[in-house]
């Protein structure tokens, strides 16, 4: 209310979620006095935005508007340069129009060792169909818009509404940014704006622990080395009925405590109930990754049953390694299908 | 002939003083890979069981006549290192470094296309081998042997898995090739398809794609212009929630585009044939030649 009271009135209550949609789930409203503010706010707090739930709220000074416009940039990979979007049909509707009517979108790609040019800016605004007076301050807020980009090393910035007001001043009403997870260790500043509390228990569990883990829906609990063989792994596994619960990639050099930690993220997810580890030794040692198991069997002690494929570098070792050390409910399989279909059985409660 | 490595290749290891970057250089060494030099800033004069060591990839091309670069450093540097190569006169760059950021790797890619005859394969790509001949990078050259295959892929594992079911069954490969798991590979299907095509001894091609992007579409348009060698197909995430990054960072479903299943209609559409695991892409591969 601080906020509210400051700014004055009329202002906008806003739900701060990371979705889009808002408006139309009830989650933006103009209060024209402090009660109307308090009302707005306490119905918007809480609320339940396609599955996220506002726990922030923004205030701001209500703007009158003329015209809601919509610019984006997006890091465009198949075209392998930015591009850099503008249409006069901003507001809450994008997506629509960009299904229905894709050249009321004008687009441009920006040649990453140029940069974005004053010529192309104009050149947007004009296929846009800008009125004459706001070509140079749309060319303008485009440029900021591309240097912010750049400099924060985006994947997408979005602005939607960009809004004309009566005066026709260029304003950035409300906007969406995307991140390169892989440029964050130089932009500490962003890297803090990272919120545990919407993130998966498991998924910030492994990313404390340096795993790449994504939670999915089903009963078994995936571990491989390698993106390609896990998301294959998934896929092999869906083919024999199974439903897989993560996408865990144990990575390059599996090293034992790192199989320690993904048997307790795997595990700590309760809607596991047997366990698949496809370990197609490269860098990674079979014998490596058996020992690991071993050591994790020893502390986090699993009451799930575990099939084990192990193939390549050291994979006559590590089977010895596990098939002497006699593990509860591990089961071994020779290739990739086997495997998957034995981890099938055990998830329905079959015995092998 | 086998493609981007072989017998005239002249390695020079970027990162060689480091413990991964020391490793895989004497396993590439004593594959039969000619390493010819390394570059460390600073420890110039130095040498690796016998590799020397140079402060500047001029200064390695040179002293060594390297035509072949291995990026193996850090991820804050490795772009910077991939450019030091190119503009040294390096002709083929294998990039093994994972984590390079988007911004910095698309301008790279954009100066190493407009640097003519200057290949960059990767980032985030396990290498190439071409069996019997040379190991650029971190695949295990004891699963795979000399033969007619020639296999290129955006994922390392996933190509160890089906060149060891085709080595089963008694088939080699002339190549290797990783692509690299990154949203702007330096290199992509579609170029190695044509060095694939005009490699007498490739006769089959396989390609193990994945979710995120568009190069299995663009080469499935390539492959029914201008291939006439049979290609068997793998795709990678099926069961890939969409707004997800599977491992790599350019495996992801963005809205609906870059799923498994458009790539794979896509390339059946122009008359290749997919399988469905890593074991029936061996298995068609296997049919097509005779085995």
């Amino acid at each position: 209310m601080a906020a509210a009271e400051q700014i004055g009135y009329p202002c906008v209550v806003k739900a701060q979620v990371k979705i889009g949609g808002r408006g139309k789930a009830g989650g933006v409203k103009v209060a024209a006095n402090a009660d109307e503010a308090r009302e707005h706010a306490e119905a918007i707090l809480g609320m339940d935005i396609k599955g996220f739930t506002v726990y922030e709220l923004w205030i701001e000074e209500a703007s009158e508007i003329e015209a809601e416009y919509y610019a984006a940039i997006v890091f465009d990979r198949s075209a392998r340069a930015a591009l850099v979007m503008l249409s006069t049909q901003g507001g809450m509707d994008i997506e629509q129009v960009s299904e229905e009517n894709p050249d009321a979108i004008a687009t441009l790609h920006v040649d990453p060792l140029l940069g974005f040019q004053p010529f192309e800016a104009r050149r947007l605004a004009f296929d846009a169909g800008i009125d004459a007076d706001l070509i140079r301050p749309i060319g303008d807020f485009l440029t900021r818009l591309y240097e912010t980009f750049i400099a924060e090393e985006a994947m997408l910035v979005e602005v939607n509404p960009v809004i004309i007001t009566p005066e026709r001043k260029v304003r950035a009403l409300d906007s969406k940014v995307t991140l390169d997870e892989n440029a964050l260790f130089r932009h500490k500043e962003n890297a803090a704006l990272r919120d545990p509390s919407d993130e998966d228990p498991q998924e910030q569990m492994a990313r404390d622990r340096g795993l790449t883990y994504v939670k999915l829906d089903g009963d078994i609990g995936i571990l491989g080395n390698g993106a390609g063989l896990v998301m294959s792994t998934l896929d092999v596994v869906a083919q024999y009925g199974g439903s897989p619960a993560n996408f865990l990639d144990a990575g390059g050099g599996s090293k034992a405590d790192a199989i320690t930690s993904a048997v307790e993220v795997i595990c700590s997810n309760e809607k596991v109930k047997a366990v698949l580890f496809n370990i197609f030794g490269g860098i990674t040692r079979c014998d490596e990754v058996a020992n690991g198991l071993i050591e994790a069997f020893a502390s986090a002690k699993p009451s799930v049953p575990f099939v084990v494929r192990l193939d390549g570098t050291n994979d006559v070792e590590g089977r010895k390694i596990l098939a002497d050390a006699n593990l509860p409910g591990v089961y071994t399989a020779s290739t990739m299908n086997d495997a998957a279909e034995k981890v099938v059985a055990l998830a329905k409660g079959e015995s092998l | 002939m086998s493609v981007l490595v072989g017998t005239d290749t002249r390695l020079c290891v970027s990162g060689i003083t480091g413990s991964e970057g020391s490793f895989h250089s004497l396993n590439n060494r004593a594959y039969g890979t000619n390493v010819v030099s390394g570059v460390t800033p600073g420890k110039g004069g130095q040498d690796v069981e016998g590799i020397p060591v140079f402060n500047t990839f001029h200064a390695a091309v040179e002293a060594s006549e390297a035509n072949t670069a291995m990026i193996f450093v850090p991820p804050p540097f490795a772009a910077d290192s991939i450019l030091e190569a190119a503009d040294a006169g390096i002709e083929t760059i294998i990039a093994i470094t994972e984590g390079i950021p988007a911004h910095e790797e698309l301008r790279v890619y954009t100066q190493i296309k407009r640097m003519p005859g200057v290949r960059l394969i990767g980032p985030n790509c396990p290498g190439v081998l071409s069996p019997g001949k040379a190991n650029v990078g971190i695949i295990p050259a004891s699963f795979f042997k000399e033969g007619n295959v020639g296999v290129m892929s955006r994922s390392g594992t996933l190509t160890y898995q089906i060149g060891n079911e085709l080595a089963q069954k008694g088939f080699g490969n002339s190549s290797i090739v990783g692509l690299g798991g990154d949203p702007i590979p330096g290199t992509s299907f579609v170029d190695v398809l044509e060095l694939f095509e005009n490699d007498d001894q490739t006769e089959l091609i396989v390609m193990s794609g994945e979710i995120g992007g568009d190069a299995e579409e663009v080469a499935a348009e390539y492959i029914a212009e201008h291939v006439t060698k049979p290609v068997v197909g793998y795709i990678a995430g099926f069961t890939a929630p969409p707004g997800k990054t599977m491992g790599h960072a350019g495996a992801i479903v963005s809205g609906s585009k870059g799923t498994a299943a458009a790539k794979a209609e896509a390339l059946e559409a122009k008359g290749v044939r997919v399988g469905r695991t890593p074991t029936q892409v061996a298995e068609i591969a296997i049919e097509i030649l005779g085995g």
